[in-house]
């Protein structure tokens, strides 16, 4: 097990390397001059060779990277010209509503996903099972952002239920600012439900063919028991699995919704980064949440070792 | 991602179709393409789906004959006409026919789809080829696919494109990069299995060159699986630029594609919902014909391939 723990350990260390250098490589294609785009056109000769020399341009690009990754290794992630403040510092601003966004989606998307897909297990083949996986193949096929805005006209402008957009006054408490989360939440949530809600009924089918359950079924156990306590906990692996892939995948789903309901968090600093070529921003969230999402992976795989008993490495 | 169990379905759940008789043996006069359009139409979901696919092309080629309308010609005095008669999609803020546009949406999110699907079909199939059958660049391209895929998708383009700029051309370059590690996996993973396989083995004893073999044996083999994941990218391409053009990163705001014009809605939620309403069904529509028809696909042409993407 621990040589398991240090060998993924190892090859997390050598894609996130990689992704570092991708990242580099990204903000150095750019046409032009990096610090000429940045500086905009009024900008002169002087300005540009100043910040050249501040950013390390001159240098080889070899020697740029690993400057790049010692910056790295120490957390810096570099500074922000446009926000006038180290670029860690700006994603930390915003890194509370991204994660609370986030934790609320994943949270729907598993209310939804994992009982429907249970239930649709159970119903294989009947109309419920069919409606629910007609249903998942829907859900997955509306972007999100759509979602998000028929939300936004139907229970926000037309029926004041909910916040139009942003997170509130500065002094909202914590229950105002979550109020503003629903939405954009169940917007990121539903498309996100339907690979979860797959997952459930194929683990759970599996399950529900084997022996044990037959078993339990032929000991007089009622069916939610079954179910619920025999053939969910034996099915729940695979659907660990898939809860904590479509978590890393909500985080850059983020991005999307943030935009639609006017959110300050990380995806709206994305975005207007990218809009006015903030490099430096652009670098840092790509890498913070790239990691995040390779993180986040290894420890769905670190788990799935520990729970399962059969998985020896 | 689980589909249907296509043997073990009970016969209820079929409806109309025949009794899930035993599989007979190959029909005799029966092409393999008419094989396999028999068994990705045996589920009614399938068939509906393709008919519906099919219509929306037929939709976007025929434009101009659908409505008289100039998608891109404005009149001030018509703005903001909820559908009616004259416009059945209604107007937008410019006084444009938002059917005319919503075709030529159609046209221009179907061109990036396909173009797409051919730059990572190509980039993908190649790299995989390459991959399994050269031992010493199969770890450089497993790291390099490994790297990309350590970004998700929409966060991959959007860095892309902040490199690139936004255009046509770059967002079809952009999510071309992010898809290819899904057909460079799924083909080196059918490469390692079909190398070792005895008809590979019997070309090389008749003494076959390696680049004949990879090139006229095996890959003739790879064309289901290559052909699955294109279905899947093709849906996902829609969606993908979908976002970037709604984050005013993608297709620039001037061509409507159907994002463009979801994101130009925006700010007339209140009085013309019209506007996000039908590009944002005719997204949802497309997609979800390609996913159903992609599913079918998978089935028909090879059982095995269910737990791939």
């Amino acid at each position: 097990m621990l040589v398991y723990v240090v060998r993924r350990m190892g090859g997390m260390l050598a894609v996130m390397l990689i992704v570092a250098a991708v990242v580099f490589v990204i903000a150095r294609v750019v046409p032009g001059d990096p610090a000429a785009v940045m500086l905009g056109a009024a900008a002169t000769p002087e300005d540009i060779a100043a910040l050249r020399a501040r950013l390390g341009l001159d240098e080889p690009l070899a020697v740029q990277f690993v400057l790049y990754l010692k910056q790295i290794v120490t957390l810096d992630l570099g500074h922000s010209i446009f926000l006038d403040r180290p670029v860690a510092q700006a994603l930390w601003e915003r890194a509370e509503l991204t994660t609370f966004l986030t934790l609320m989606a994943v949270g729907i998307a598993v209310l939804i996903g994992v009982p429907v897909g249970i239930v649709s297990a159970v119903a294989r083949g009947r109309a419920v099972d069919q409606v629910a996986v007609g249903l998942a193949m829907l859900a997955a096929s509306i972007p999100s952002f759509w979602i998000g805005l028929t939300l936004m006209k139907y229970l926000a402008v037309d029926l004041p239920w909910f916040p139009v957009s942003g997170y509130g006054p500065p002094d909202a408490t914590l229950g105002e600012r979550l109020h503003h989360l629903v939405l954009p939440a169940v917007a990121l949530g539903i498309p996100n439900s339907a690979l979860i809600l797959r997952f459930t009924r194929t683990s759970m089918l599996e399950v529900l063919g084997d022996d044990y359950v037959r078993t339990a079924r032929a000991k007089g156990l009622p069916q939610r028991v079954v179910v619920l306590k025999h053939a969910l906990r034996n099915a729940m692996i695979p659907i660990l699995t898939v809860i904590g892939l479509t978590t890393a995948v909500m985080i850059a789903g983020a991005i999307v919704t943030e935009t639609v309901f006017s959110l300050p968090g990380v995806g709206n600093l994305v975005v207007s980064a990218v809009l006015r070529r903030d490099y430096p921003v652009i670098q840092g969230a790509l890498l913070v949440v790239s990691g995040l999402y390779v993180l986040i992976n290894l420890a769905v795989d670190l788990l799935y070792a520990a729970v399962d008993p059969r998985i020896r490495y | 991602m689980a589909s249907l169990p296509a043997a073990g379905a009970p016969p209820a759940a079929t409806g109309s179709a025949p009794g899930p008789a035993p599989r007979p043996a190959a029909p005799r006069g029966r092409s393999p393409l008419a094989l396999l359009l028999r068994r990705l139409f045996r589920r009614r979901m399938v068939l509906v789906a393709a008919v519906l696919l099919a219509a929306i092309v037929a939709c976007a080629v025929a434009a101009p004959w659908i409505t008289p309308y100039d998608p891109m010609k404005m009149a001030i005095l018509n703005r903001l006409q909820a559908p009616g008669a004259a416009h059945w999609f209604g107007t937008d803020e410019f006084g444009r026919d938002v059917l005319a546009r919503v075709l030529l949406g159609a046209q221009l999110s179907l061109l990036v789809g396909a173009l797409v699907v051919v730059v990572a079909t190509v980039l993908g199939t190649a790299i995989g080829l390459l991959g399994g059958y050269v031992r010493r660049l199969d770890g450089l391209f497993m790291r390099f696919t490994d790297a990309l895929m350590a970004f998700p998708d929409i966060l991959l383009a959007i860095a892309f494109m902040a490199a690139l700029g936004p255009s046509l051309f770059n967002v079809v370059l952009a999510l071309g990069i992010v898809y290819t590690p899904r057909v460079a996996r799924v083909v080196r993973a059918a490469v390692l299995v079909l190398r070792e396989l005895p008809f590979v083995e019997a070309a090389t004893a008749l003494g076959a060159s390696t680049p004949r073999i990879v090139l006229v044996h095996v890959l003739p083999n790879l064309l289901s699986p290559i052909i699955v994941q294109a279905t899947f990218i093709f849906a996902y391409a829609i969606l993908t630029e979908a976002a970037l053009s709604f984050l005013g990163v993608g297709v620039p705001p001037t061509t409507p594609t159907w994002g463009n014009m979801i994101a130009g809605a925006q700010q007339y939620v209140r009085q013309a919902d019209w506007l996000m309403l039908f590009p944002g069904i005719a997204i949802v529509l497309t997609v979800l014909s390609l996913q159903v028809v992609g599913d079918g696909l998978r089935d028909a042409l090879d059982p095995r391939l269910q737990k791939v993407t």
